[in-house]
């Protein structure tokens, strides 16, 4: 499943972006590895996952956790967005 | 020396782990995720309980991080406060307080209670091995194992064979490790073997520079990662050890090598008489908050 940039989307990586920033005291782009080299550290994703599931009331389980999903906040948006339970009055998509 | 009966090891080793702090958590995390059962002791209920959630939230670090065999079903955890339950282990990893008397009293009366030939395994940063053997009824079943924080993350352990170490108990520690996906380096007995030997002074030379006011805490950090290729940092890595711990290793070190270099900084006394333990506390030379 490709997920399109959709408001929903976009609306959560304004809000994650300044979730890091506060947090990191670095600005960061949407794409950026965040885990990079000379990025952020293993210990500070848990907090980052624990940050998601509590935020938006998610689960991330099984397959979901794993780094790759939250390697850039563009990929954690998505995958909150696949993980929230959709709001009353239908799916997207 | 009598042969100990290691002809016939039982098919699944099944950890006993001493003490629920930070390193005692983190190899039950690191046992647990290769599908051994443990059981964690500690004499302090409450920390015990505390543990069960560091836990639950170290292995999902551990998972994050792609850090865990796969297809492999977690080990069942017991916990509780008696030592008598060393009884029934294959090998009981010793993780209590970076104190020499603690560590020799704990080990004796393990060492009591274990069926002969059970895997003893001192994580000691600094403590010779040999010195902790002399309290055991059997010194040939202590080897040394220094894992480092946090265990799952980090492939390499340390092993440090005593003087009276016997060869059982080295095959033993070698294939544990083996199961747990650990790479060993044998070396030695001597105070701080290698990492602490080098690491810890290293530490407390970075906390002075920061006391004489050279250079902050995160710049220290940031030289020596960017210049010298240190993953965290000097001082970062004392967050992640526990300042606490670190004060208690280096003054073991300073004890018994006479080392001025190990002589806790009085900055690292200072963090510690604040309770500003690291990591563990939510503020060391760094905030976690």
């Amino acid at each position: 499943m490709t997920t399109a940039n959709t408001p929903n989307t976009h609306d959560l990586e304004k809000e994650l972006l300044g979730f890091l920033e506060a947090r990191t005291g670095t600005a960061w782009d949407a794409d950026t590895d965040l885990f990079d080299a000379g990025g952020l550290s293993s210990l500070f994703a848990m907090q980052v996952v624990v940050h998601l599931e509590q935020t938006y009331a998610i689960a991330v389980r099984g397959a979901d956790l794993r780094l790759d999903n939250f390697r850039t906040v563009r990929r954690m948006a998505e995958l909150v967005d696949r993980l929230r339970v959709p709001a009353a009055g239908g799916l997207n998509g | 020396m009598t042969a100990a009966p290691y002809d016939d090891p039982p098919a699944r080793p099944a950890l006993t782990v001493l003490g629920a702090g930070v390193m005692g958590v983190g190899i039950t995390v690191l046992a647990l995720g290769h599908g051994l059962p443990v059981h964690l002791v500690d004499i302090d209920r409450e920390r015990l309980d505390r543990a069960s959630g560091l836990i639950d939230g170290e292995l999902r670090l551990a998972e994050l991080m792609g850090a865990l065999p796969a297809g492999t079903a977690l080990g069942t955890l017991a916990t509780g406060t008696s030592l008598k339950a060393a009884a029934g282990a294959t090998a009981v990893v010793e993780a209590v307080t970076e104190n020499a008397a603690i560590k020799a009293a704990v080990l004796s009366e393990v060492s009591g209670l274990v069926r002969p030939g059970t895997l003893l395994i001192t994580n000691t940063s600094s403590i010779p091995v040999d010195e902790l053997a002399g309290a055991l009824e059997r010194p040939e079943e202590l080897v040394g194992t220094h894992f480092m924080n946090p265990p799952y993350l980090i492939g390499t352990a340390e092993v440090v064979r005593g003087a009276r170490t016997g060869d059982a108990a080295m095959a033993a520690v070698a294939a544990l490790l083996t199961t747990l996906r650990r790479r060993a380096v044998v070396v030695r007995d001597a105070p701080g073997f290698v990492t602490s030997r080098i690491l810890h002074p290293m530490i407390n030379d970075a906390a002075r520079v920061v006391e004489e006011g050279t250079a902050t805490a995160e710049d220290v950090d940031a030289l020596m990662q960017g210049c010298l290729g240190h993953p965290t940092g000097p001082l970062r890595t004392a967050d992640l050890i526990g300042i606490d711990n670190l004060v208690d290793s280096l003054t073991v070190l300073h004890e018994r090598t006479g080392d001025d270099g190990c002589r806790p900084a009085e900055l690292l006394l200072r963090l510690v008489s604040e309770g500003r333990l690291g990591r563990k506390s939510g503020r060391g030379f760094y905030d976690y908050g």
